[in-house]
């Protein structure tokens, strides 16, 4: 049902956001972009529209989720679902010279559109970076380290990052389940957090007890990095144990960064079915429903736009990040506030300017009579002056 | 010399008030959670446990996944029905086997294929998806109450809902069509919940699992 806008309405999912707050989100991107710069990013900016054909189709994000609208040509375009994927194209062609490793960051809004209520915002801010190039378990760490770091700059009390690597569940099953559909369907119970639903299918399979045991068992495998052995010994061979493999490797070198205390290894964490292709990790933080950051490995997107390369990366959610950061802004300096009547007004900017460039906040204004002054005075606390000249008749 | 003092962080359940919320209490109780008097007589909506790190809300049914999606609720006690009706983003973790229903598909006994099928009941979104896997383009009334009501009165030529007993369909002279699905009580959790509180909701879930029914 549509029915008119009223003025103060505006479209499902966007907000204002009032000089108080975006002065907060302000301080606290530039605490993250501060940090990720000392990692060696380089901030990019890539268009708020993209081809559908392209960028649309490339992107992790499904197409009934993309603001499409046509140009003026009857191209269909989108409102930018994320970052990662116009960061694709930009490396594949503007930047297809450059040798890689490269290392991108970026603070910018996307657009996906939603279904449901409140809280759900259809533009939202993300901070983000992307290691592009470089396919080494170290590339993984630092992109968990540096998440870590991110997080702790922008003050965040209480966080855990859970990590996990695709084909382990992707093994697992392949070694344990012979019908490829019922393999799906499992996939599908643990993408959807569906416990009762992945039991009750793994109950049904004929298989040996111990296969059960196994299947079941996936579903405690979280905790610290001793839940690896329990991990290793639930594999025969194959993808699944090469992925406890990676894992194991990338504690290490998590080790070496010294954050394993803020993480935690979830080996059924499973996220993007058709996107991510290794590490993935997802980011909580304390007395916030959902996640606040996500990230992983996605080696197969930059071979779409023409120049395969293994990648890695993640977003922050500035919104949620917002709820639970204990920065505040900044407090707003004091503001002086010259008044002046109509004789005044060159002697008044005169001294405006002054003060400015001593490092003041001025604000002038023109009043038709003092007491018009005393009483905007009253109305606005600041320093005050007034500037009152000889008026030709009152 | 003095005691060190870590404080637990405090778990929140969510109750659902009405079908299941009996059995529910009882369920608490034979788990080991002993709140029983205080949630039966209270007409408080949140109520702490004393000497615990538990607190439980008292909710509409359908509101359970919703508090628990956004996270105000760490885990919650629902059925199936209501999870398939709002399809939250919430873990799935334990199947209670508990408030035992069928979701059905009825009708006034001699139901025949209507050119213009309509299909009234509290369940808009599981109907639909229901005659849609079924190849049948229907028409879905939502209502919040009585959907017994609808075919007598030619609301609607079928309905969609959920039967125990089947006394009330039987009362009202309608007839069990097409059976879509088992209902049960679920133990639903929060997803950063599930990571940050891992070890409290872990311990909930252990004592659930102590007291489900055998099959």
């Amino acid at each position: 049902m549509m029915t008119r806008p009223l003025g103060f309405e505006k479209p499902l999912g966007m907000r204002d956001i009032l000089p108080e707050s975006l002065a907060k989100q302000r301080h606290l991107e530039a605490s993250l972009r501060n940090c990720i710069e000392k990692w060696g990013y380089a901030e990019i900016y890539t268009p708020s529209l993209e081809y559908f054909d392209t960028v649309g189709t490339a992107s992790a994000t499904l197409a009934d989720r993309m603001f499409k609208l046509l140009d003026k040509q009857g191209h269909t375009v989108v409102l930018r679902p994320d970052l990662t994927t116009p960061i694709a194209r930009v490396v594949s062609s503007l930047y297809k010279d450059v040798p890689m490793p490269i290392r991108l960051y970026y603070q910018a809004n996307v657009f996906r559109a939603q279904e449901k209520e409140a809280g759900r915002d259809a533009e939202f801010f993300q901070t983000g970076v992307e290691l592009i190039g470089d396919a080494s378990v170290d590339a993984d760490a630092e992109a968990i380290a540096l998440a870590v770091f991110a997080l702790r700059a922008a003050q965040v009390p209480s966080f855990k990052i859970a990590i996990g690597h695709i084909d382990f569940v992707d093994g697992l099953l392949e070694e344990i389940v012979a019908d490829s559909e019922i393999q799906a369907q499992l996939q599908q119970f643990l993408h959807d957090r569906d416990y009762v639903g992945y039991r009750q299918t793994v109950e049904e399979l004929s298989i040996t007890e111990n296969d059960r045991r196994r299947l079941h068992t996936l579903l405690h495998l979280r905790g610290d990095g001793r839940k690896i052995a329990d991990a290793y010994d639930l594999t025969v061979n194959g993808k699944a144990r090469k992925a406890v493999e990676t894992l194991a490797s990338l504690w290490k070198a998590l080790e070496a960064y010294g954050v394993t205390d803020d993480l935690l290894l979830d080996f059924n964490l499973i996220s993007n079915l058709n996107y991510y292709t290794g590490i993935v990790f997802e980011g909580y933080a304390a007395d916030l429903g959902s996640p606040l950051l996500g990230g992983g490995r996605y080696d197969h997107l930059l071979a779409q736009f023409g120049r395969p390369a293994p990648a890695t990366g993640f977003a922050l959610k500035m919104d949620r990040l917002m709820q639970v950061t204990s920065l505040v802004a900044q407090p707003a300096a004091a503001k002086t506030y010259i008044g002046y009547t109509a004789g005044k007004r060159d002697e008044a900017l005169r001294e405006a300017q002054r003060l400015r460039q001593a490092g003041n906040i001025v604000v002038t204004r023109l009043f038709a009579s003092v007491a018009e002054y005393e009483q905007a005075m009253q109305e606005t606390a600041g320093n005050w002056i007034l500037l009152q000249g000889q008026e030709e008749g009152e | 010399m003095s005691s060190s003092f870590k404080e637990e962080p405090k778990l929140t359940i969510a109750m659902p008030k009405g079908r299941i919320f009996e059995e529910a209490v009882g369920f608490l109780q034979q788990a080991g959670l002993n709140v029983t008097a205080e949630l039966k007589d209270s007409r408080k909506l949140i109520i702490p446990v004393e000497g615990t790190n538990l607190q439980f809300i008292l909710a509409k049914p359908t509101d359970v996944p919703t508090y628990v999606e956004y996270g105000v609720a760490d885990v919650g006690v629902v059925g199936k029905d209501v999870l398939l009706e709002e399809e939250r983003d919430v873990y799935e973790l334990l199947d209670l086997r508990i408030g035992y229903c069928r979701m059905m598909v009825a009708g006034l006994p001699g139901w025949k294929p209507t050119e213009a099928p309509r299909v009234a009941s509290k369940y808009p979104r599981i109907a639909s998806r229901y005659f849609r896997q079924q190849g049948q383009q229907v028409e879905v009334i939502k209502l919040n109450g009585s959907v017994e009501l609808a075919p007598m009165i030619g609301l609607a030529d079928r309905i969609v809902d959920i039967v125990s007993t089947g006394q009330t369909l039987r009362e009202n002279g309608l007839v069990e069509l097409e059976h879509i699905c088992d209902i049960t009580t679920r133990l639903i959790a929060n997803r950063a919940s599930y990571r940050m509180k891992s070890e409290a909701v872990d311990d909930v879930a252990q004592k659930f699992l102590q007291v489900i029914p055998k099959r």
